[in-house]
């Protein structure tokens, strides 16, 4: 069988894609943001003319607010997905970090302390996964699995039932609302769309960001090129359970109480609209705006659906369909742009 | 001694014997077995016949595991089956007859299959990863379920279907029985045909094998069926327990125990060789590590927090690392020599 794997892997190595760095490339790769950005624009538009009132500062405004959590976690996200991982462990670690915080407003523990607790355990969690996969070599669907066993226990640990939040600082967070005749921001969404575009502008210009994307190109030429593998690899976990554990802290401030049952699933509605904003799973590309693009894509289909009256479970499926439309397409252009170089 | 000290499912042999033990030590009406109206009764039964839905689903996904791939739909595929199945018997004139649930299962079976084949055509011909392709389902096809059902829990009456879950064959659970009959056949099918060698060449290296001859894309393809099928079986176990549909909670979390029972019987997720048995042993480790923590008083919402420390640890066992490491502090160990080495 040896000498089979050493044919395998000659005839990949041959069939894969030369490095080149060309104006049309990076036109080819953001192809799928692009297409998910018409979608977006289609969507709205198809929206409003069926309902009338879809496209009105209040409806828009209330996208950001709703989802302003989904964008957070979304960010960090897109950092692991683009070094060829995946997180598991987001949507317990969302339902974990809303619950002990609000256990802990309940305890009269001062809010400023409450989000930095929440916020280390986000960053402790994702080092340990982090650690596990980079040194350890476990696979992170299978790391990041035992972070959401673990959170998830936690949160349940921590109560059973939900509670209630009456912290004027943390509830100022969403009930405070900087308007500009209907429409509307709160700290949640600036807070955000501020993460949006530091991590942008980290992921594009940083070297940081630009490692991140050459582990997902191919880990072992990272490595040969002398960059920082080991310490970037960790830190984008550790970046993601950070954002994870903020996104617990803006759904708390959202929902006015931690449930322990919050965000079970939510993983997955988060890779879904990485996935739809450009990200390609199997790492290397991928853009922080797409993922904004994408968590807008699923609270519009989602707010659309509301607006009909449909039973909530055409969400999941309209997503479902939306994602496999986006793997094909994706799975196409990779394939042609295979053909065109070999 | 040290081929049975060797062998790769000693250790899962041994975890499951030490958790009978501790069972013992701590309740020794554990092990006590009662025989009652020519059925057995006692905790070590009901592990069995509360295994039945983990085995099928973890048996099916030994097999996409070992084509390097991976199911996460099989929780939405078990929502779908039950909603189907009960939906047939519901909308049925005689819900109780064997033909209706017997009708009522082929149909749930038939459309996991379909629903198997959209999986492994995904990633057999369109060759999308495996956890991309099959979350498709598992976002969508909770959905379908709830369509199904009206969004409401559909329960039925129907003695042959409560017979499933809970009636007695010969005094053993028919439940465990039929999983075991369905370990059996898989078992036989893939180590006295040739179709066990190929599917581990194909996880071993897709590509080295499909260029020996051998159809890849056909046993990445069959593998998802039989995994859907089995898992729609086990849906109408699942709703058969609690008599009725219920699509949120059906299979809920089952793809990540099912992926822990595979591997804790000591089956690669990296593809390749793989462990029938071992995976058996992992489900009853599971289902034992279960009833324990009910014994103990934890809360059934709690346990995830036990399976992380399950998880960690089988993980870093398997981890050539952390062997690494262990060897050389046995060797040298000086003090505060991790801390530098992990940081190395």
């Amino acid at each position: 069988m040896s000498t089979l794997d050493a044919v395998g892997s000659a005839m990949g190595r041959r069939r894969r894609p030369q490095p080149t760095t060309g104006l049309l490339q990076r036109h080819a790769s953001a192809a799928p943001t692009y297409a998910a950005l018409v979608i977006l624009v289609l969507l709205t538009v198809v929206s409003h003319l069926y309902f009338g009132n879809f496209i009105t500062p209040r409806n828009i405004s209330s996208l950001l607010l709703d989802n302003a959590y989904l964008l957070i976690i979304a960010v960090g996200m897109t950092f692991v997905i683009i070094t060829g991982g995946i997180d598991l462990s987001v949507g317990s670690v969302l339902g974990f970090t809303g619950i002990f915080g609000a256990r802990m407003l309940a305890a009269d523990v001062p809010s400023a302390l409450v989000v930095v607790v929440i916020l280390a355990f986000g960053a402790t969690l994702g080092l340990c996964i982090g650690v596990l996969i980079h040194y350890f070599d476990v696979q992170p669907f299978v790391a990041s699995l035992a972070g959401l066993f673990l959170a998830r226990g936690l949160a349940f640990v921590v109560s059973l039932d939900s509670i209630r939040v009456e912290n004027e600082s943390i509830l100022w967070m969403q009930s405070r609302r900087f308007s500009l005749g209907d429409w509307y921001i709160t700290p949640t969404g600036i807070l955000a769309l501020l993460l949006v575009a530091v991590a942008a502008y980290v992921a594009r210009s940083t070297r940081f960001g630009r490692t991140v994307y050459a582990i997902g190109g191919n880990e072992t030429s990272a490595h040969l090129m002398g960059l920082d593998v080991a310490r970037t690899k960790v830190l984008v976990y550790v970046i993601c359970g950070t954002c994870s554990a903020l996104g617990g802290l803006v759904l708390m401030a959202y929902s006015g109480a931690g449930y322990p049952r919050n965000g079970i699933g939510t993983e997955l509605d988060v890779i879904a609209a990485v996935v739809i904003g450009g990200t390609l799973l199997s790492g290397g590309t991928g853009y922080i705006v797409g993922s904004m693009i994408g968590v807008f894509v699923y609270g519009t289909i989602k707010s659309a659906i509301s607006f009909k009256g449909a039973d909530q479970s055409w969400t999941k499926i309209s997503v479902g369909l939306l994602l496999l439309a986006f793997i094909v397409a994706q799975r196409v252009i990779v394939v042609r742009s295979q053909r065109r170089r070999s | 001694m040290k081929h049975v000290l060797g062998h790769r499912l000693t250790l899962p042999a041994g975890a499951l014997l030490l958790l009978v033990v501790v069972n013992t030590a701590a309740r020794p009406e554990f092990l006590k077995i009662a025989l009652r109206d020519g059925r057995i009764y006692g905790a070590l039964v009901d592990i069995l016949r509360q295994s039945a839905p983990l085995m099928l689903v973890a048996l099916g996904m030994t097999l996409v595991i070992a084509t390097r791939g991976i199911d996460l739909s099989v929780g939405a595929v078990m929502s779908v089956s039950g909603a189907v199945a009960l939906t047939v018997i519901d909308s049925s004139g005689s819900p109780g007859a064997v033909s209706t649930v017997l009708g009522a299962i082929l149909a749930g079976m038939g459309v996991a299959l379909v629903l198997g084949l959209w999986n492994g055509f995904l990633v057999a011909v369109l060759r999308i990863q495996p956890i991309v392709a099959t979350l498709v389902l598992m976002l969508a096809g909770r959905g379908v379920a709830l369509l199904i059902t009206d969004g409401f829990i559909t329960t039925v009456t129907s003695d042959p279907l409560e017979y499933v879950a809970n009636g007695a064959l010969v005094g053993l659970p028919f439940a465990f029985i039929l999983a075991m009959v369905a370990v059996v056949v898989v078992a036989l099918v893939e180590r006295r045909t040739a179709l066990g060698v190929l599917t581990e060449a194909v996880g071993i290296n897709p590509e080295a094998s499909r260029l020996a001859g051998v159809r890849s894309s056909g046993i990445i393809l069959s593998a998802y069926a039989v995994c859907a099928m089995l898992s729609g079986l086990a849906g109408v176990v699942y709703s058969s327990n609690i008599m009725a549909a219920d699509a949120n909670a059906t299979g809920e979390f089952i793809e990540l125990y099912a992926i822990l029972a595979v591997v804790l019987g000591r089956t690669s997720l990296r593809g390749g060789r793989f462990s029938i048995a071992g995976t058996v042993l992992g489900v009853l480790i599971i289902q034992t590590l279960q009833s324990t923590m009910l014994f103990v008083g934890v809360s059934s919402a709690q346990s995830p927090l036990v399976f992380a420390v399950v998880v960690a640890a089988v993980v870093l066992f398997q981890s050539p690392r952390a062997h690494d490491l262990a060897r050389r502090m046995r060797h040298t160990r000086p003090a505060g020599a991790t801390t530098t080495e992990v940081a190395a």
